[in-house]
């Protein structure tokens, strides 16, 4: 690995850090990224499916997930984690991911992780070959290719401090608000960085100085680095040894911080956890001592370090191994930017031609192309181009389910309405009224409990015992008089169909030894349209490779209720049109048909 | 800090807690009290259960952080000749050593407040060992010595290393000590300190120590043993984890540390509370140089600078009056009671030598702190203080970038300008810690 980061570079970001997660979008934007550099965020409690963020003056969608296995599932792609755990969970979010494998380096922002938790998750890491930066850190990042959360400060800062694009310096600090501070200083004083990391403040962190000097020794972006180094550890001096055995031949200008500490014997800690001078050679005072003897660029002190840099950045540019650098393009931030109210995924009208999910609408509409009003509800229903048999499926079921006569409930409802005077939308609402739990909702009934019957492995009998037990008559199950002898042709059309197309019918075969075991009880017990819709249903999107989970959603979400819905409406319609033109008068219930049963109300007194 | 140091006794209490769970073939019988003077300990011998101070002959110790107790004649094992030492004695020994300063080799001083105090154990040097437990590097490492006693540094060459990397399983840990138990262990303990070793190894991991040495570690016979001496750092960030197995834990402040001001204390309770961080160490109450200073690392350059410029410009060290920094977004309100405790210290002695005060109100470039809310408070700080500020010709100089910092720097210089203060602000453009150097050349 030459570079931490590069321009695709993707993560999945521990915990919905809203703040920090907008900051790393307006990065992208500014440095014109193609994708977003957060993929996927992770958090447990949350029950959204996607967090808004802006995207310049637009907005995208984020994928919000559970856990880390199913956005590392989602998101194959996004290898580095960002782990914005609380100390108390941060040790396991990292282990978890180390288990699930795919991650290149892991970021881990929590301080005062317990320090034997540490040196397990950094030695389980460094095994894995996964790069940690952090505990206790503000992160990384690879000027005008991506940005760790809050790294580099606010959009102006970043842009102040040249952090949208590559320059030539590679930064190392422990401190995150010295990050800022060094990336400032390198911008006024060289050309900015090329790659930094803030390593972290507590006493055991996953990467080093070492570690990443190493890799940045490698990376061509780099020419020179800056070091900023702290009281404590002997971290220092791993950095002179590869300079002696020129492991490191670029250039370093380093200085460590903390030379207060010399004129306070004990009891005063200077700096971070991991910043405690246990012997005299992890002085302040003597690890500077060292570095300049080992030819390191050391200042006087922290307050000329600047001239420094700027002395090796110049001895470098004359020398031609650093060359001016063109500023590139960048996009702008908008000042006021308003989050939208709503959210369209299905379709677009926005461009030359409106399209349905991506497909203007006259590549599906025309007959020449071959399309049906099954592809056009794939489209707009699920995203998805589903294959013929589906569509055809979707189609025949739209047909089937059109009519059923006059005298059910809906077109009933429908006709009454009509006859009073109302318009065709009036009279149509108060048709699909009716529809829902007794009316129609068969379809949903069914796919919902032969699906449980079956993926719990119930025997036909287990499953009328279960049914019986929840008091509810088996929906789908039964006709007014059809039955095994006499069978209905509808049902017969898409059985036929299903056997034929489907690539597999697992849950109709199912419902098919239920029915045996009805219809020895009772003839008319048979499986009905509705039942053999809702079926089919699930057995059409298990063979399109849906997860049992989202087939599970699409019966919770009534989308089998809505086929029904859409094809009825045709029926109600012409029901309506068909009270119009016999210009039917106003309809009266004869009352001969009423049962009047009236009491005289009782007075409480 | 993560390793926090524990009392004597707190950490022979933890070995007696754990001591069926970890010691199961062991005995240990714990008799030990921690008392503050000689009537404590009179009154604790009426107790039931600690009838042994009376019966049996004592020894009496300061248990206050500090090693090195017989090498500074603190420890009382003898009036005559060792083990003579009654409950009277020890009562009259701990007044005694408690009732002035006291002056340690290392040149630390202060007052004896805390003693431990236990039955003298009869024995001979060749049941007395040392074993203790740390982490080197990345990897813990269990040293263990025949030689125990205060010469075991004089003697560190015979001292056993054993290096244990954190993913070392619990078979080859085993293997691993008891194939490196000191040839100089008698014989017959051998096999005993073996096992012991490898219990005192797991139960120094399992309880977060961050440092575990008994020194010396007496093996008696019956299984018997004495736990003489002992020192013990606790890894505080494992607290949440170990409260079960801590208990209600003390950490005091080391010997010849002062206790904190009562300014410190505030700010720390103030820390505690919030889920910012503010932190203040007072290093001289009548210098002249007051920082403010935003962020951990920012804090450690303006001291190390103020160090040198405070040197170079005729002044000294002891012109730096505090420590300290606040970060991580504070509120208004915490950056208010941040600055007014800074300035009522900065305000209560004029400088000996009649200078100018300074207030160094620092910081590098922010992450994420809204700066200008910050000065906010800092500013309503000001409006409190601005006549005393005055009257000690009190200079202020403002360095800082981040979040809205051109309103929070606008700001400042607004107010001192209308409440008539002396001030300069500067931004990003400016190095972080210039500000010094302009303040301590003027």
């Amino acid at each position: 690995m030459e570079r931490l980061f590069d321009k695709n570079t993707q993560a999945i970001f521990w915990n919905n850090n809203k703040t920090a997660i907008q900051r790393m979008l307006d990065y992208d934007y500014v440095i014109k990224r193609e994708t977003p550099s957060v993929a996927a965020i992770v958090a447990p409690t949350s029950s959204n499916k996607f967090e808004k963020f802006f995207w310049g003056g637009d907005e995208i969608m984020v994928p919000v997930f559970r856990n880390t296995a199913d956005a590392k599932a989602a998101c194959p792609n996004a290898d580095v984690l960002l782990n914005f755990a609380s100390f108390r969970t941060a040790y396991d979010v990292t282990m978890e991911a180390l288990e699930i494998g795919g991650f290149r380096v892991m970021m881990i922002t929590a301080e005062g992780i317990p320090e034997r938790l540490a040196r397990k998750m950094n030695n389980a890491a460094r095994k894995a070959g996964v790069t940690v930066i952090g505990p206790a850190t503000v992160g990384a990042i690879a000027p005008g290719a991506f940005k760790i959360a809050n790294i580099g400060g606010t959009i102006e800062n970043i842009i102040n401090s040249k952090l949208h694009r590559t320059g030539s310096c590679g930064l190392v600090t422990r401190s995150g608000g010295l990050f800022n501070e060094l990336s400032n200083i390198i911008s006024i004083n060289a050309d900015g960085i090329a790659e930094g990391v803030a390593i972290g403040g507590d006493r055991f962190v996953g990467s080093t100085f070492i570690d990443n000097m190493l890799r940045m020794e490698k990376n061509p972006d780099v020419k020179y680095m800056v070091l900023l180094g702290e009281v404590g550890g002997r971290e220092e001096y791993k950095i002179i040894e590869a300079v002696k055995d020129g492991r490191i031949t670029k250039p370093i200008v380093a200085w460590c911080i903390g030379t207060i500490a010399k004129h306070f014997s004990s009891g005063v800690q200077f700096g971070h956890a991991g910043a405690s001078a246990n012997a005299d050679e992890e002085t302040a005072v003597a690890k500077n001592q060292a570095m300049k003897e080992a030819g390191i660029y050391v200042p006087d002190s922290f307050n000329d370090l600047p001239a420094k840099i700027n002395e090796v950045y110049t001895k470098l540019k004359n020398e031609g191994i650093i060359t001016e650098i063109e500023e590139p393009e960048i996009n702008t931030i908008p000042k006021v930017r308003r989050p939208k109210q709503f959210v369209c995924t299905i379709s677009d009208d926005r461009g030359e031609e409106a399209t349905y999910a991506g497909f203007p609408i006259s590549s599906v509409a025309t007959p020449d192309t071959g399309k049906s009003i099954g592809d056009v509800i794939s489209l707009l229903w699920f995203k998805k181009v589903y294959p013929k048999w589906a569509t055809d499926f979707i189609e025949t079921v739209i047909k089937t389910v059109a009519d059923h006569g006059p005298a059910v409930s809906g077109a009933h409802n429908a006709k009454v309405t009509a006859r009073a005077g109302k318009s065709v939308v009036e009279a149509l609402v108060t048709g699909l009224l009716t529809i829902g739990p007794r009316f129609g909702g068969a379809i949903d009934g069914a796919a919902q409990y032969f699906k449980y019957a079956h993926d719990n492995d119930m025997t036909p009998a287990e499953f009328l015992n279960y049914m019986k037990k929840q008091g509810i008559p088996i929906p789908g199950i039964g006709h007014r008089i059809k039955s095994l002898k006499n069978p209905d042709k509808r049902v017969e059309g898409l059985k036929k169909y299903a056997k034929e197309f489907f690539p597999s019918t697992t849950l109709l075969d199912y419902a098919l030894t239920v029915e045996q075991l009805t219809t020895s009880k009772k003839e008319n017990l048979i499986l009905n349209v509705d039942g053999t819709i809702g079926i089919l249903m699930v057995d059409m999107w298990r063979a399109l490779g849906y997860t049992e989970e989202e087939i599970d959603e699409f019966i919770a979400s009534g989308t089998l209720n809505s086929f029904f819905i859409v094809g009825r409406s045709i029926g109600f319609i012409g029901h309506i049109l068909d009270e119009k033109r016999l210009a039917m008068p106003m309809y009266r219930h004869p009352m001969d048909d009423i049962l009047y049963n009236v009491e005289k109300a009782e007075e409480i007194k | 800090m993560a390793q926090k140091a524990i009392r004597e006794y707190d950490g022979k209490a933890l070995f007696a807690k754990h001591w069926e769970k970890y010691f199961s073939g062991f005995h240990y019988g714990f008799k030990s009290v921690l008392v503050t003077s000689g009537e404590e300990l009179l009154k604790k011998a009426e107790e039931h259960g600690f009838e042994w101070l009376k019966q049996e002959p004592l020894v009496a110790k300061p248990d206050m952080l500090f090693g090195k107790r017989g090498k500074n004649d603190l420890v009382l094992f003898k009036v005559n000749k060792p083990g003579d030492v009654t409950l009277e004695d020890a009562a009259k020994w701990i007044d005694e050593k408690s009732s002035h300063p006291v002056t340690l080799l290392s040149g630390q001083s202060g007052m004896l407040t805390h003693f431990i105090v236990e039955p003298f154990t009869p024995h001979s040097q060749d049941q007395e060992y040392y074993i203790s437990a740390t982490c080197v590097d990345e990897d813990d490492v269990l040293y263990m010595s025949a030689e125990g006693g205060m010469e075991v540094e004089e003697n560190w060459d015979k001292v056993v290393e054993v290096r244990i990397p954190i993913d070392m399983d619990d078979a080859d840990m085993e293997r691993e000590i008891k194939a490196n138990v000191p040839a100089d262990i008698p014989e017959k303990n051998k096999a005993g300190f073996a096992s012991f070793a490898v219990q005192f190894f797991k139960f120094y991991r399992d309880l977060n120590f961050a440092y575990l040495e008994i020194n010396p570690i007496v093996m008696l016979d019956d299984n018997e043993m004495a736990i003489l001496d002992l020192v013990a750092r606790l890894d505080d960030t494992a607290g949440f984890m170990m409260k079960e197995a801590w208990g209600d834990i003390e950490y005091p402040t080391p010997f010849g540390m002062e206790d904190q001001t009562p300014e410190e204390k505030a700010i720390a309770e103030a820390d505690a509370k919030s889920g910012a961080s503010l932190k203040l160490t007072i290093l001289n109450p009548k210098g002249r140089i007051w920082t403010m200073v935003a962020g951990g690392g920012a804090s450690v350059v303006y001291a190390d600078t103020i160090a040198d410029f405070a040197e170079a410009t005729g002044g000294s060290i002891a012109d730096l009056a505090n420590y300290g920094e606040y970060s991580g977004g504070p509120t208004t309100g915490e950056t208010k009671f941040y600055a007014e405790t800074v300035l009522d210290l900065m305000t209560r002695y004029p400088d000996d030598k009649g200078r100018d005060k300074v207030l160094i109100i620092g910081g590098a470039i922010a992450n994420f702190t809204d700066v200008a809310k910050t000065f906010t408070g800092i500013i309503q700080a000001f409006e409190e203080y601005a006549d005393k500020m005055k009257e000690h010709n009190t200079r202020i100089y403002v360095r800082r970038g981040g979040p809205n910092y051109e309103k929070g720097l606008k700001d400042i210089k607004e107010a001192a300008d209308r409440l008539g203060l002396y001030i300069e602000v500067y931004g990003p453009e400016t190095h972080v810690t210039d500000i010094v150097r302009m303040a301590l050349e003027k």
